[in-house]
């Protein structure tokens, strides 16, 4: 049933705000997402720790073709559940000083967003993940092309081409598998998560089936090659899109490889496996040395976000438990971090109209708070040591090493390269002379506070007390490896 | 069997009315009138009876394409309401015309016999050719009518000829005798040079009905320069009932002589997908895209034909639908802009979104259905169709080619949704005047694709 709550408030509350004209609308959507955000919170206390899939509901759907609307969380899924609902109060929040146009569309679209990611996260059934697959990509598209920049046309055009390209494939191998599962009748196959890990495939279909999912999960995350939509959407889009497409979208992507990829073609995976691992390994090294060459502050994180994800990639894709672990907790990390670090880069551009780095300079003179909730949310990405970033690189890292040195060699590097655009970016920003564009830089206000103020908290939560957050998703994660040993 | 005399019996009626001296009674009558029928069609579910020496059998396959071609029309009408305010001349005869098509297409979903065939198919087409040309002020619209009518009966002479050929290999017309006689032909009749060409020579008959490539040169053309309402029912009834009649025709009469039509049919799914698809991106009218769009769907459609099982009908009638709705709500938001703005480009829809937001939802929703995603009712057509095919085997190639070419079909049919959203007005374009009986029925149209999307179970599960 909380599920279901879960998934439906959101849908609920975006018809309703659509009612509203007007500056209420926010307010209302606001209310909306701190609520659900209290429905996450009493699903973590009622959650008991171990490998089941807790508050399911399991109703048919199509059910001639044995198609069933099953939701429900384990411990991955009420991960992604918590990072989603815990994300979407503060993006909304940090959209209050803009003034949107049709802003009871805009908040409407956003709700619309989070019912589809919570979608996403709580399917059981392979058809309905595809289905709030799609279900997430239309509003963000709409909210990219309606309030993004001046290029925003072409640029998420692109972007959704992309993805759906991506997703039909993933349809394709869903429809396969499905026919997999037992039965002769129509009626008696099943789409359901259960029935796709009990399949028995020789490994040359496994490997073509690996393929069709594991482009239409690369193209999301994006992991290189598949990342050229990033940059330029990530840059057009207004800020709380890409907060949306960062923070939460991208997980979509690899929270698909874990649930339906790696324990439904496992032998598919072992084959594969060093090929997707050298693919990331190269999008750690590209995005990080793209990402120091940025004069855009926007287009430095978006490639930092490709470094970034690229090592959770090679990290799950170890298949150990250290690397899964790591890539859950790096995914809530990578959330955090990057929508605090959007959030103060939109907070720079409303002050100064720029977002070149070498036309900012000295805001720290007049900034204390700014200044400090920048450095953490910086050195969380840097994955500094007591900061949520060191607990998932270093699980990720270890994972990669164990795979094979030279690899975690290479991957290491991560920790260095980002240190350098990401000082680098601090230094030409914040420290340095007063530019034109700087000479009256107000410190935060009590709004802006208010969004930062949580994610600096949960930055320093995850750094001192990852077991919070890991104990959740050992007994699933560990069921997973199980399943894909088999 | 009572629908097709009804229907007959009030297109009679609709043509003296159309001597009054005001016409206005037309349209609610004819709304009524079909209302009436798809009533009375429903009646004969579960009722399987045989008619006319068993020429026409009553199933439940012919009561739910019927009833779904019945419901299509039921929402085309009230797009000619413009032709009752101007109250034309000689407007009943075309309500009795779309009544009398209408016959023809019952007769093709429900034809036992291959003469019944013949019969539906030239019903449905003689009527369709002079609603090709009822715009007589216009010369694309006599353009159209003549290309039409030319190539129509062209081919429909082609296809008399396969069945023809068919009927002195087996010696019936029968289609349950033929599967029959071509058992008794050995290895399904595939060795017999005139049964095999017979066979093909219908397929490129119907393929020519339905608007598959390469048999597709007519339809742009003619799309373009139908009066847009005719169109529409062009687009939708009539390819209802092109492709049931297809799929009953291989699937009663040449089942066993699969592997002798298999390439060829193969061919032409490929070829309309890839020309359909590709030839519309390259459109700058949205009438034209909407035409190739059309030859894609057939492609989509007559995939069903390679997997006879029991997901293929229901397939059919699902995708049938889901394509008829959307096309409606296209076709019938395309003739008020078009009328209003003088153009059918894409840069006649700028800034709909804002002038007329529920005209431009309306067509967002059918565009996204086109395009197959989720929420819409064509997401669930495109699903049935790749889940009918795939426990074929050796087919997954095809439906590998099939989702490339959606995913094209995508980047033409955002492109409207983007000019709708994303483009200011043009200057000096005001809103789109359209009536609260239009508006009423974009609504109904938009809520049935969004329910199929969500809850598919309402049709897939009736056939």
């Amino acid at each position: 049933m909380i599920t279901a709550l879960l998934l439906f408030w959101p849908a609920l509350a975006a018809l309703l705000v659509l009612l509203i004209k007007g500056e209420g609308a926010k307010k209302v959507a606001f209310i909306a997402t701190l609520v659900e955000f209290a429905i996450a919170l009493f699903a973590t206390v009622n959650f008991v720790p171990d490998a089941t899939t807790q508050f399911a509901i399991d109703t048919p759907w199509v059910e001639r073709a044995g198609i069933g609307f099953s939701i429900g969380m384990d411990g991955i899924s009420l991960l992604m559940v918590l990072l989603t609902t815990f994300l979407v109060p503060l993006i909304v929040l940090s959209s209050f000083k803009h003034d949107y146009k049709n802003p009871h569309v805009f908040y409407a679209l956003v709700l619309f967003m989070q019912t589809g990611l919570i979608g996403v996260f709580v399917s059981m059934d392979a058809f309905l993940f595809y289905f709030f697959w799609e279900v997430a990509l239309i509003p963000i598209y709409f909210i990219a092309a309606i309030w993004g920049g001046a290029r925003r046309i072409p640029v998420t055009f692109k972007f959704f081409i992309y993805t759906i390209f991506g997703s039909l494939f993933m349809l394709a191998a869903f429809i396969y598998l499905y026919f997999q599962t037992a039965g002769t009748e129509l009626a008696a196959h099943s789409s359901n998560v259960n029935a796709f890990y009990q399949l028995t495939m020789d490994s040359a279909t496994q490997s073509w089936i690996f393929w069709f999912l594991f482009l239409a999960f690369a193209i999301k995350m994006p992991v290189f090659p598949f990342h050229t939509w990033q940059p330029d959407t990530y840059t057009e889009s207004p800020t709380q899109a890409t907060m949306l497409l960062a923070g939460i979208m991208l997980k979509m992507g690899i929270y698909g490889v874990i649930r339906w990829l790696l324990p439904v073609v496992p032998l598919g995976v072992s084959q594969w496996a060093d090929t997707v691992l050298v693919l990331s390994i190269i999008g750690i090294i590209y995005g990080s040395i793209i990402a120091i060459r940025q004069h855009d502050l926007k287009r430095l994180i978006a490639y930092s976000s490709i470094a970034h994800v690229g090592l959770i990639a090679a990290g799950i894709f170890t298949l150990n438990e250290q690397g899964l672990q790591g890539g859950m907790i790096q995914m809530l990390s990578h959330g955090i971090n990057v929508v605090g670090l959007f959030f103060i880069i939109d907070i720079i551009f409303r002050r100064t109209n720029t977002r070149e780095i070498s036309n900012l300079g000295g805001i720290t003179q007049t900034t204390p708070a700014l200044s400090i909730m920048f450095l953490i949310l910086l050195m969380g990405s840097v994955a500094l040591p007591l900061t949520n970033g060191f607990i998932g690189e270093f699980l990720l890292l270890s994972s990669v090493f164990q795979y094979n040195y030279i690899f975690g060699a290479v991957a290491g590097m991560t920790i260095i390269l980002a240190a350098v655009y990401m000082l680098r970016m601090f230094q030409g920003v914040m420290f340095g002379t007063k530019s034109e564009a700087t000479e009256s830089f107000a410190d935060l206000t009590f709004h802006e506070k208010a969004v930062l103020i949580p994610l600096v908290i949960m930055v320093f939560w995850i750094g001192l007390f990852p077991n919070t957050f890991l104990s959740i998703s050992e007994p699933a994660v560990g069921q997973l490896l199980s399943i894909i040993n088999r | 069997m009572i629908s097709i005399i009804l229907l007959s019996g009030f297109g009679i009626i609709n043509l003296f009315v159309g001597f009054l001296k005001s016409k206005r009674i037309l349209l609610p009558l004819s709304l009524l009138f079909l209302a009436i029928v798809f009533g009375i069609n429903l009646l004969d579910w579960n009722d399987t009876k045989s008619y006319f020496d068993n020429m026409i059998t009553i199933d439940n396959f012919a009561v739910a394409f019927t009833g779904i071609m019945v419901l299509s029309t039921l929402l085309i009408l009230p797009f000619t309401q413009h032709y009752i305010t101007r109250n034309d001349e000689n407007i009943g005869e075309l309500y009795a015309l779309i009544l009398f098509s209408l016959v023809g297409a019952i007769m093709m979903v429900s034809y036992n016999n291959m003469l019944m065939l013949f019969i539906g198919i030239e019903i449905l087409s003689i009527a369709m050719y002079v609603l090709a040309g009822s715009d007589k002020q216009s010369m694309r619209s006599a353009e159209a009518a003549l290309k039409y009518f030319l190539m129509g009966s062209f081919f429909t002479g082609v296809m008399l000829f396969g069945i023809v050929m068919v009927y002195g290999a087996t010696g019936t017309f029968n289609i349950a005798e033929i599967a029959g006689s071509a058992e008794a032909l050995g290895t399904g009749g595939v060795n017999n040079v005139m049964f095999m060409l017979g066979v093909l020579i219908i397929i490129i008959g119907i393929s020519f009905k339905v608007s598959a490539a390469p048999f597709h040169f007519w339809t742009p053309d003619v799309y373009e320069g139908t009066p847009t309402v005719w169109t529409a029912y062009m687009s939708t009834v009539v390819k209802t009932a092109g492709v049931a009649a297809f799929y009953k025709l291989m699937d009663a009469a040449f089942a066993a002589s699969y592997p002798g039509w298999m390439p060829t049919l193969v061919a032409i799914i490929v070829l309309s997908l890839l020309i359909g698809n590709v030839g519309a991106v390259v459109q700058q009218s949205m009438k034209r895209m909407l035409a190739y769009s059309s030859i894609s769907h057939a492609g989509y459609l007559l995939m069903t034909l390679l997997a006879f099982n029991n997901l293929s009908t229901s397939a059919i009638l699902f995708y049938s639908f889901a394509y008829s709705t959307a096309s409606i709500a296209a076709f019938g938001v395309l003739q008020l802009v078009s009328r209003q703005r003088q153009s059918e480009n894409y840069e006649a829809f700028n800034g709909l979104g804002k002038t007329n937001p529920l005209l431009a939802f309306s067509v967002a929703v059918a565009m996204l259905s086109l395009a197959g995603i989720p929420l819409t009712a064509g997401f669930f057509g495109k699903f049935f169709v790749f889940s009918a095919l795939i426990e074929q085997p050796n087919m997954m190639w095809l439906i590998v080619v099939a989702v490339i070419l959606a995913a094209v079909g995508i980047y033409y049919y955002f492109r409207v949704v983007i000019a709708m959203y994303l483009h200011p007005v043009a200057e000096g374009h005001t809103a789109i005047k359209s009536t609260s009986f239009i508006n009423a029925m974009l609504i109904i149209i938009t809520a049935l694709t969004i329910l199929l999307g969500i809850a598919p179970a309402l049709l897939s599960g009736v056939l």
